[in-house]
């Protein structure tokens, strides 16, 4: 069932599309569009940031997601929900392409994100995963200092080299994820001796620091504390005015509470989506219906 | 031979005692074996341990140790005649009468006279104390197996628990099993510390430790100028941290990115092949890397230096060059290096794998290429397991003996360069330990010093490394 | 709000557009890549050349050259009162001369010149012959035995007629008569057997690796014997039983540093321990059983602990359940479940033992053992301390000889690798 946009359906949901004019203009071509949301949530109009056509994946013979068509809009939170094995975390995956460090794994279909296919062979993984970041369901904040957690990003795509350069990024990126407060005075010590929700929260600052156009979060709260989950997801409120956020959550609550367009997996196909207000209030499908209800999952 | 009779007849007995006690067991239950506690096999094998394990300990202590206690008697009591003599001969005298005694072949010392009679005197000795230790053995044995049966047989009743009691036997023996483990680690200290603290009666500790110069000779007579041997062992040090660096530059980086290789770019069944290869290198033994050290790479390389010192303008380079041996540090480095790096391939293989997916997963999911990701995230998490598989070379580079033994030397010269030859603490300990020498003269001994350092250093080696490892697996667990 | 927010962040790409900076990344990454390649093929190479170097220079022994000449028992050179005392080596070259239709001279040195090339072995056959069945004094037997060292390597091509003959062992008349009798059939080239028929032996052709492959052998079963049960059972005990204390801790640390000490270190142990003071005979199969017994010991326990960990929990939960006691739990269950992988720690340990040679030659088995060790108790040698006994050794025949007794000793490892192998991929469980 593909995704009918209905911009009166949510407040939340409206925008326009705006061309980004690059500084230096000269040896680059821009060709990609972003929307950009006006206040506190809106609809978007025309092109969704990230297009999906007939996905499937194989690993080896087994089929794990059966023919996906799905549009998500930019600046805005969109989370999948389903039981657990129904493809959701694996058609994140196929987002940024890190289905391909998985030997086994077989993608087929296409995602668009701005209007160029990212599983066409001359796609360079390297780059799209600089512009689609990831969050993991268990921290994973390399065991480095707090400072060069973050740096990494910008160091390796070349975004920021000199030691100015790179204070004044991580110290931003820090900043939008909530964390400088609690870390300014220990940039230097190990981003292991965090407690679980700030490395998650480092996690995120690393993310941003590339400035990436979509951030996708698989099961990003799943091994926190209510207290640490509700900071994120206060986070995650504040972002989705500037990123595409794709959040995978088994929790039903957590998607109503963040995200404004919701989709529903199940059996690796993607039952329903839409609004979340709609999709938890009046489903269209017995299915979302009887999961929503807590029949199974 | 007794022994081994004693045994066999010990242990029919013991067969005997199984079967009546498991008689009596069913016997006591009317027949009816449901109502024992145990299954009827337990109370059979309650009585023949009780019968069979004691006595046979003893036959066994007695096996072992009756020599000793034969030659303590022996030399108790001393007559005039021997004790004129100098103790080695003494020596060669007391195991000569044992040889006798015991129909073996005794040595070429031809005794006349007053020592005749007295080594007829003593073997005869010997002959009477042998006869009665044997005699003794068997009939404390006898005595041992009977009490032992007679203490168990009447036991046995429907409610005597007689597998746990044969449980209970079970965990003795488990016991000692591991206790023995134990016991070769003291085994290793007592010996070597025994035998070096009798060298370092004749040699100065600190002159050992850091003297350089390394002539272990002894006067092989009393009344010989003592030039008193120098045991400085400096230079062995030197040979062996000479050799083990060169092994070093050959093994740590062609191991370390073999492995790297191997777990983050193979495939399956490039891994399927290599791993496998490699394991063949590893379990090559050793005095194979020796003989090819020395019958292929020592002329190799000989012949190549050689080669460039007669292309090279002449000098006093050239001339040094042509005049290069067979028995280089370098040879012998390499073919050490060759041989460590299947071992560090596989320990940096373990190490690497034993780094979490999530770390790659959060660097690839960051847009970095593979290169990136291993080079500053998996290598450097995972470096101190390769500090300590590096460490753990390290060890085994300083206790190998037969490459260097068959393509190092056997000059103690204290040099940096690989060209020379040098040679290593194990050679000299074979080297003292092979030739014929008495056991005793400082010499000998000295080869239990080199073997204690060496222990030690190993030891300490192993320590840290494994420290090292223990603390990063749990890191990650 | 844009994105643009840091300074000099570089403007976004379209995903398929390359720069210059992105080139150089993947640049680094094929050369890394490259390198990983490089370093494994290297190690491949080494492994070729030293297996291959092995097998080229060892593979010549096992062919070996056979004389066959009817010997006159002449009663005149033959004291039937001394039969050992005969000079049959004298007997022998005068048959090979009689076929070779040669006089000796007057200072003999023409049967000396012959006895250069054929083995003493003739004589003692000759002096066993004579020993069964003294009737056959005058009468003509026909003898087959191998030729001298020098003689065989000047078929197999180690000795040139190109080198000067100043330089060579055999002077141009030797040659000239080995290429006679060769030509006249008297010497047929075929298997050597011999080589694995006979023990240690000064003389090179007649050196054979049996008396070392028993030795091994011999030595190899008290190893097993005493490694293997001792190992399994401490390690049972030490997983299964014991308390999880400071004492257990110290143990395992214990295990893990003894598995890690040089081998020389043990042979020390066994000639201070052992030797010395138990008085155990020197160079006998009992002795350097004892030693890699110990030697092998803490890898065995290590391979069979994590056997035993590999079991999972449930088992031994069922066991219980059932209301097995906790030792009927691990011998009945627990154990033999983890049986294959101890089976294969133990072959590999046995296999790593075989190729030991220094704690051996602490404990005093670098003599000359001319047969095959009588009983454990006996004088014995190893495959490895003969390849080292016979690579000191000066003949050139010695080192094909070395290198064949090599490719037997790698035979052997080969085998038993892979008997554990096979072992751990047919019977392994993956729970």
């Amino acid at each position: 069932m593909t995704l009918i946009l209905n911009p009166n359906a949510s407040p939340l949901l409206r925008g326009h599309a705006m061309t980004v004019q690059s500084p230096d203009d000269t040896a680059h071509t821009p060709v990609i569009h972003t929307t950009v949301p006006q206040g506190h949530g809106s609809a978007p109009v025309g092109e969704a940031k990230i297009k999906a056509r007939g996905v499937k994946v194989f690993y080896g013979e087994k089929q794990a997601l059966f023919d996906v068509d799905l549009d998500i809009p930019g600046k805005s939170v969109t989370a999948f929900i389903g039981p657990s094995g129904c493809g959701k975390s694996t058609f994140l995956r196929c987002i940024n392409r890190m289905n391909d460090t998985i030997p086994s794994a077989r993608v087929e279909g296409s995602i668009e994100i701005d209007g160029a296919d990212v599983n066409l062979k001359s796609v360079d993984p390297v780059v799209l995963r600089s512009r689609v970041g990831m969050v993991f369901q268990k921290p994973n904040p390399f065991p480095k200092t707090i400072f060069e957690n973050v740096a990494y990003g910008p160091r390796i795509h070349g975004l920021a080299s000199r030691k100015d350069e790179l204070e004044a990024v991580v110290e931003s990126s820090l900043k939008k994820a909530g964390l400088w407060n609690e870390v300014a005075d220990r940039l230097h010590q190990p981003g292991t001796g965090l407690s679980g929700g700030q490395q998650q929260r480092l996690v995120i600052a690393r993310a941003i620091a590339v400035s990436p156009e979509v951030i996708l979060m698989d099961e990003p709260c799943s091994a926190l504390d209510p207290i640490a989950t509700a900071k994120i997801e206060e986070l995650i409120d504040e972002l989705r005015t500037q990123f595409c956020i794709v959040i995978v959550t088994h929790s039903m609550a957590q998607a109503a509470r963040v995200s404004q367009r919701t989709a529903f997996f199940h059996l690796g196909k993607l039952v329903e989506s839409g609004p979340t207000e709609e999709m938890f209030t009046n489903p269209r499908d017995s299915r979302t219906q009887d999961y929503i209800t807590g029949r199974f999952g | 031979m007794l022994t081994w009779l004693s045994l066999l007849v010990l242990a029919l007995f013991s067969g005997v005692a199984f079967a009546a006690g498991r008689r009596r067991a069913v016997a006591s239950a009317g027949g009816r074996s449901r109502v024992l506690h145990s299954l009827p096999n337990y109370y059979g094998t309650y009585a023949a341990l009780w019968a069979g394990v004691p006595a046979a300990l003893l036959l066994l202590l007695g096996a072992a140790f009756g020599g000793r206690i034969e030659d303590a008697v022996l030399q108790s009591s001393r007559p005039a005649a021997v004790q004129a003599l100098e103790p080695d001969r003494q020596a060669v005298f007391y195991s000569d009468a044992h040889a006798i005694a015991a129909k073996q072949p005794p040595s070429e010392v031809t005794y006349e006279g007053e020592l005749k009679a007295a080594l007829d005197a003593k073997v005869a000795e010997a002959k009477r104390i042998g006869t009665v230790l044997n005699v003794g053995m068997l009939a404390g044995a006898g005595v041992l197996a009977l009490a032992g049966f007679l203490l168990a047989f009447p036991r046995i009743s429907t409610e005597f628990r007689a597998r746990n009691r044969v449980e209970g036997w079970i965990g003795v023996l488990l016991i000692g099993c591991s206790v023995a483990a134990v016991l070769t680690t003291l085994g290793i200290v007592l010996s070597l510390v025994w035998e070096s603290w009798r060298f370092f009666q004749s040699v100065n500790p600190l002159s050992f430790l850091f003297g350089t110069e390394w002539s272990p000779q002894i006067a092989m007579r009393a009344d010989q100028v003592a030039s008193a041997g120098a045991f400085g062992a400096v230079p062995l040090f030197a040979g062996t941290f000479l050799i083990m660096l060169i092994a070093m530059l050959v093994a740590a980086p062609v191991g370390l990115y073999s492995a790297i290789y191997l777990s983050e770019y193979a495939n399956r069944t490039v891994r399927g092949v290599v791993k496998p290869l490699l394991e063949i290198l590893a379990g090559v033994p050793t005095v194979v890397y020796g003989f090819f050290a020395a019958l292929t790479v020592g002329p190799l390389f000989r012949a190549g230096f050689n080669a460039i010192g007669a292309a090279l303008p002449p000098g006093p380079i050239a001339q040094y060059l042509m005049e290069v041996q067979n028995q280089m540090a370098l040879v012998a480095g390499v073919v050490m290096g060759i041989m460590l790096i299947p071992f560090v391939s596989s320990l940096s293989d373990d190490i690497i794998n034993a780094v979490p997916q999530s770390l790659r997963d959060g660097s690839y999911a960051m847009g970095a290429t593979k290169s990136e990701t291993v080079k500053k995230v998996v290598l450097p998490a995972a470096l101190p397991g390769i500090m300590a598989a590096m460490l753990l070379a390290v060890s085994r580079a300083v206790g190998e003996t037969m490459i260097v033994t068959m393509a190092a030397g056997l000059q103690a010269k204290l040099t940096a360069n690989p060209l020379d030859t040098v040679t290593t603490v194990t050679v000299q300990i074979v080297t003292l330990l092979t030739g014929d020498q008495e056991f005793d003269s400082p010499k000998t001994l000295s080869a239990f010093g080199l073997g204690l350092t060496l222990f030690v250093v190993t030891l300490t080696l192993n320590i840290i490394a494994l420290r090292i490892v223990q603390k990063y697996r749990e890191q990650y667990d | 709000m844009t994105d643009a927010t840091f300074g000099a962040a570089a403007p976004r790409q379209a995903l398929t557009a390359a720069d210059a900076r992105l080139k150089k990344r993947h640049a680094a990454e094929l050369r890394f890549k490259a390198q990983g390649i490089a370093a494994i093929v290297v190690a491949l190479i080494f492994l070729v050349v030293l297996v291959g170097r092995i097998v080229a220079q060892g593979y010549t022994t096992f062919e070996s050259h056979t004389l066959s000449v009817p010997v006159y028992l002449n009663p005149d050179r033959i004291d039937t009162s001394d039969l050992s005392g005969v000079n049959y080596d004298y007997i022998v070259a005068e048959a090979v001369m009689k076929k070779l239709g040669v006089q000796d001279d007057d200072l003999g040195t023409v049967s000396t010149k012959v006895q250069d090339l054929v083995s003493r072995d003739f004589g003692f056959q000759l002096l066993n012959k004579l020993k069964a069945d003294p009737k056959l004094i005058g009468q003509t037997v026909e003898v087959h035995g191998p030729l001298k060292a020098d003689a065989d390597l000047y078929f197999k091509g180690e000795i040139k007629r190109s080198t000067a003959e100043g330089d060579r062992k055999l002077d141009n008349q030797q040659l000239d008569w080995l290429d006679k009798l060769k030509k006249t059939g008297a010497i047929t080239s075929g298997f050597n057997f011999a080589f694995f028929t006979n023990s240690d032996s000064t003389e090179p052709e007649q050196a054979g690796v049996l008396g070392a492959v028993v030795g091994s052998a011999m030595m190899l079963i008290i190893t097993a014997l005493i490694a293997v049960p001792v190992g399994v059972l401490a390690a049972t005990y030490l997983e299964e039983f014991a308390p999880k204390n400071r004492w257990t801790d110290i143990i395992e640390v214990n295990i893990n540093n003894l598995a890690a000490v040089p081998s020389i270190v043990y042979g020390l142990l066994g000639l201070a321990l052992f030797i010395n003071w138990l008085n155990v005979p020197r160079s006998s199969p009992l002795v350097g059983g004892l030693v890699l017994a110990l030697m092998a010991l803490p890898t065995v326990i290590i391979a069979t602990r994590s056997a035993l960990k590999a079991v999972p929990p449930s088992i031994r939960e069922a066991a219980l359940g059932v209301g097995a006691s906790k030792t009927q739990t691990v011998f009945h269950h627990v154990l033999p479940l983890a049986m294959p992988g101890v089976m294969t720690g133990a072959i590999l340990s046995l296999a790593h033992a075989l190729g030991e040679t220094a704690p051996l030659l602490m404990i005093g088995m670098v003599s000359f053992v001319p047969g095959v060790p009588e009983g454990f108790t006996g004088a014995a040698t190893v495959l490895p301390v003969q390849v080292f006994i016979w690579e000191n050794a000066s003949e050139r025949a010695f080192h094909e000889r070395t290198a064949a007794a090599i490719i037997v000793l790698l035979v052997f490892m080969i085998v038993m690798n892979a008997a554990a192998v096979i072992l751990r991929r047919r019977f392994e469980r993956r729970w």
